[in-house]
């Protein structure tokens, strides 16, 4: 075996629990005793640590083992699975067993022989040593200076609150089709929310900021790092306190570049998500090279990027990540596909088969979505704006994939008035149509940039870190809810 | 691990391990799940999926003249010797955090009687899979059985989850409880004129003989997608918005999020500092009640032994209480209210156990009939709401009312406000209080919001 990536998670669940390719094979092997198509196991051994500060004090510290393996069966559209926190040997049987009753027939029992898949050329998160293993006095001591820092910045810092979270998982995939895959994921998350009160101590406002990845912890310890993040917050929470409220109705919105991308993930990106299509659920189904979008407007889903939240070299199904155009010039390309919505729709599987964890089923979910520059100047784009609102900074979003309508909260914004930034407003709810949203997109900014890598995206109960990206746009005619009237 | 180590013996290990390193205190809890959910899309089962899982979490404090040090471990391997290792791990994290006077575990009051609270039948461990499997095919039956325009459906689940919880302490408490979760969820799609809309409805139950009739389920879910098809816009404009009962329970939520006695001793609330002030209306009463029989939020002790109670909050709109564990407790001067909520992997919390609005007297068709123009709201969703603030801005769809008739259904509108307010001008509670969790809200009127759209 030649794939280094995936020799370290392999000898470590070998070692560790007493595994071997002939114990896997076995387990493939009782499954495949029915008639299935498709057969997997996914071991994972996570380590997760944080540590919170808040009243200037590190109250907590949290440390977390989670170990386990998820057998599944697919037979058709069916699929069985069975998992357990125990990695032993039985449990495999056991789990091999339970899963493969959701297939009726007997099978013809053939031998699998797991291999290494098509190992990618490259490691997009390597590490020297795991961000779980780095002294918990090191984060102890960032968090204090981040409590020092944000509150001499600003008198009207009242509370700061800050964590650094810290993963390492390990995970390793065999299937019945020979894929034999590793791989070990750090995850790093530095947060920091601040709330401040003006003089008067009548208005009190918060505001939220953080930054992370698939990276050494050692790179949020660097003050060149953190201190513009920390400043950031304290700005925000500050400019909110004199933030009017927000009008409402329809109007003409530019967004900001990076974080705003999350209008790609909720307007478009879930409607292209293989499972909703091939079931037909999504307004975006069978619509592949019709316009949905306007011309120049290029989105791609890339879960290649190194040391990107949103990134994987290989997904939960062993299939190696890859840069999928979703929309191209505004015609709509490609769906995010499993292995199991890509067989049943006879297309090719994109790397997008992601799943919380060993003890949740594999779907198809987004990496790291975004949009590709433009050619506009992000000044022209909001001069171009007679009367409308600048939005900046988003807390969340959600989208019905059915209806297509979706909506997105804004926490940072502001009035556009005679192509002028002007008064920062709170309380801005986007809200639109995904098959028409991109359609009303008129510029595209030459200024495309990631967020700072905290998204994670929800989805049947199940959480995966994601990332977004866009350019600055101007969209127009979209409806703005405020209490404003 | 073929025979794995009793609960009790695992916990009583932890904690003696934690006090032998010089821990001042320690307390575990170790939660054992098993499960299985199953979901169906017209005759079709989509997926069967069967779980198991142990977990246990360790929290050591470690002592010192200015306070405690607080750390806490878990982990899903059970073995003796990995447990020590985690207890070992958990007292020198303890020690690298700093002494907090509030922190510790309750000085007393810990539960003694544990009332048998109805959240588990034995006789639902014979689970039948199939049996249950059929139920989602009769739901999934039903929905689509009901109209032409049901086509499609994201599916039909079912899920049935066992629990047992045991928790103890070196203060002396050693307590265990068992409960089950049963659930049917089903989700139609309709389809007209080229435009799809889906809705859902669901029944969860402490008992599989509790939930409702699969086929109701399954023409509940259709009837609420029908209902959506040829929706539009309305112009902006500032109505009455009423909430239906599925929607009201999130405001229930918001109000949950600014009585927790965590967000009112950061001042991170907007009802911090406030009891006994007016702040809804007189027809705003809120309980909380952690020992309701068969509750969804029923237990009989809380995350950290302490016996669950009725809780005041809020009585004809005056704020009476906050919702407490010892931590917050001790922070803003008051005791638990028995509202500590945690699971094995993370320390305690305020949650609520079963949080609901009492009652009025109208059905919602009078409270409709009543309203001369405005929004009956059926679904939310985004997250903008402000607990700091109480600002207030979501995506909503549903019906609209004109001459207190329905007219027509509504979509792709924000419904806005300012939390406070809303309490305030909270002017009609609907008699149809539906517990589907554990936060429960009858329909509510809001006297005014704006809603904006074209």
């Amino acid at each position: 075996m030649n794939d280094t990536l995936t020799a370290v998670p392999a000898s470590f669940f070998c070692d560790r629990f007493g595994l071997d390719d002939g114990c896997l094979t076995a387990t493939l092997g009782t499954a495949l005793e029915r008639r299935v198509d498709h057969a997997d196991l996914f071991f994972e051994y996570t380590t997760e640590d944080s540590v919170a500060l808040e009243e200037g004090m590190v109250k907590t510290g949290d440390r977390r083992l989670s170990q386990g393996v998820g057998v599944r069966v697919q037979a058709g559209e069916r699929q069985g699975y069975a998992h357990s926190d125990e990695i032993t040997v039985e449990s495999l049987q056991v789990a091999a067993n339970t899963a493969r009753a959701i297939s009726e027939g007997p099978g013809p029992g053939h031998a699998v022989a797991v291999h290494s898949a098509l190992a990618p050329a490259r490691n997009l998160y390597p590490v020297t040593r795991p961000p779980t293993d780095v002294p918990v006095d090191q984060k102890v001591a960032l968090l204090g200076e981040i409590d020092a820092y944000a509150r001499s910045l600003d008198p009207r810092v009242k509370q700061v609150m800050a964590s650094v979270v810290a993963q390492h998982r390990l995970v390793l995939i065999a299937a019945s089709d020979g894929t034999f895959a590793g791989d070990v994921r750090p995850l790093v998350r530095l947060n920091v929310q601040v709330i401040a009160a003006n003089a008067a101590g009548s208005r009190r406002e918060s505001a939220y900021q953080g930054m992370g990845g698939r990276f050494e912890l050692e790179r949020v310890l660097d003050p060149k790092a953190w201190r513009p993040l920390v400043a950031e917050t304290v700005r925000l929470a500050c400019l909110n306190l004199d933030a009017i409220s927000c009008p409402a109705g329809t109007m003409d919105v530019v967004l900001g570049p990076g974080w705003p991308g999350i209008l790609l993930h909720e307007a478009v990106g879930h409607g292209l998500e293989g499972d909703f299509n091939r079931k037909k659920t999504s307004t975006f189904a069978d619509r592949i090279g019709q316009r949905v979008a306007a011309p120049g407007v290029t989105v791609v889903d890339d879960g290649t990027i190194p040391t990107r939240r949103g990134s994987l070299n290989f997904d939960d199904e062993g299939t190696p990540t890859q840069r999928t155009v979703l929309i191209e010039d505004g015609i709509l390309r490609g769906y995010l596909q499993d292995r199991l919505n890509a067989r049943l729709m006879g297309m090719a599987a994109t790397g997008n088969g992601r799943r919380e964890s060993y003890a949740h089923l594999p779907m198809p979910r987004m990496t790291n979505t975004f949009m590709l520059a433009g050619t506009d100047p992000p000044e022209d784009i909001v001069r171009s704006v007679q009367r409308g609102l600048y939005a900046v900074s988003f807390s969340g979003g959600q989208v019905d994939i059915t209806s297509g309508k979706f909506v997105f909260s804004a926490n940072e914004a502001y009035l556009i008035e005679d192509g002028q930034i002007g008064r920062p407003v709170k309380g801005a709810t986007l809200i639109g149509n995904g098959p028409d949203a991109l359609l009303r997109v008129s510029r595209v900014g030459n200024n495309l940039e990631l967020d700072r890598g905290v998204g994670t995206c929800g989805k049947d109960g199940q959480s995966v870190p994601v990332g977004v990206g866009m350019p600055t746009i101007r969209l127009d005619a979209l409806t703005v809810g405020g209490t404003e009237a | 691990m073929k025979n794995p180590p009793d609960a009790a013996a695992v916990v009583a290990h932890a904690l003696s391990h934690a006090r032998k390193l010089g821990a001042a205190a320690a307390d575990a809890m170790l939660v054992e799940s098993d499960g299985v959910e199953a979901r169906v899309r017209d005759r079709e089962i989509d997926f069967v999926s069967q779980a198991r899982e142990r977990t246990l979490g360790i929290r050591a404090f470690v002592g010192d003249a200015k306070g405690l040090r607080t750390a806490l471990t878990s982990t899903s391997d059970l073995a003796l010797a990995a447990v020590t290792r985690m207890a070992e791990e958990t007292v020198a994290l303890a020690r690298a955090t700093a002494a907090d006077p509030a922190a510790g575990l309750p000085e007393g009051g810990f539960a003694s009687d544990l009332p048998d609270l109805e959240l588990f039948d034995p006789a639902d461990r014979a689970l039948e899979v199939e049996a249950r499997i059929e139920s989602a095919r009769c739901a999934e039956a039903a929905a689509r059985a009901l109209d032409p325009r049901i086509t499609n459906s994201e599916g039909s689940q079912v899920s049935s989850h066992f629990h047992r919880v045991v928790y103890g302490s070196s203060a002396g408490f050693l307590g265990e409880y068992e409960s089950a979760s049963h659930a049917l969820f089903c989700e139609p799609i309709a389809r007209e004129n080229g435009a799809m809309q889906r809705d859902y409805w669901m029944t969860l139950h402490r008992r599989i003989g509790g939930l409702e009739d699969p086929a109701a389920v399954g023409r509940q879910a259709a009837a609420r997608a029908l209902r959506r098809l040829g929706a539009r816009r309305v112009s902006t404009c500032e109505v009455p918005v009423i909430f239906d009962p599925l929607t009201a329970r999130s405001l229930l939520s918001h109000l949950f999020a600014c009585v927790s006695g965590y967000a009112v001793y950061r001042e991170t609330s907007f009802l911090a500092g406030r009891i006994d002030e007016a702040i809804a209306s007189e027809h705003v009463t809120v309980v909380d009640d952690g020992r309701r029989p068969g509750g969804l939020g029923s237990r009989p002790f809380d995350g950290e032994g302490q016996p669950t109670r009725r809780n005041l909050v809020v009585e004809r709109g005056r704020l009476r209480g906050y919702l407490l564990d010892t931590y917050s407790g001790r922070k803003l001067g008051l005791a638990s209210t028995g509202n500590a909520s945690r699971g094995a992997a993370s320390g305690p919390s305020v949650g609520p156990t079963n949080l609901s609005l009492e009652p009025g007297t109208q059905s919602l068709s009078e409270i409709v009939a009543t309203t001369p123009r405005g929004l009956l709201v059926t679904e939310l969703i985004g997250q903008g709401f402000n607990p700091v603030t109480g600002d207030y801005s979501r995506g909503a769809a549903g019906l609209w009312i004109e001459g207190g008739e329905i007219t027509h259904p509504v979509e792709e509108v924000t419904i806005a406000g300012n939390f406070g307010e809303m309490l305030r001008a909270l002017d009609k509670v609907g008699s149809d209080l539906l517990w589907l969790g554990s936060i429960a809200s009858p329909s509510v009127r809001i006297a005014g919001m704006t809603v904006a759209g074209s």
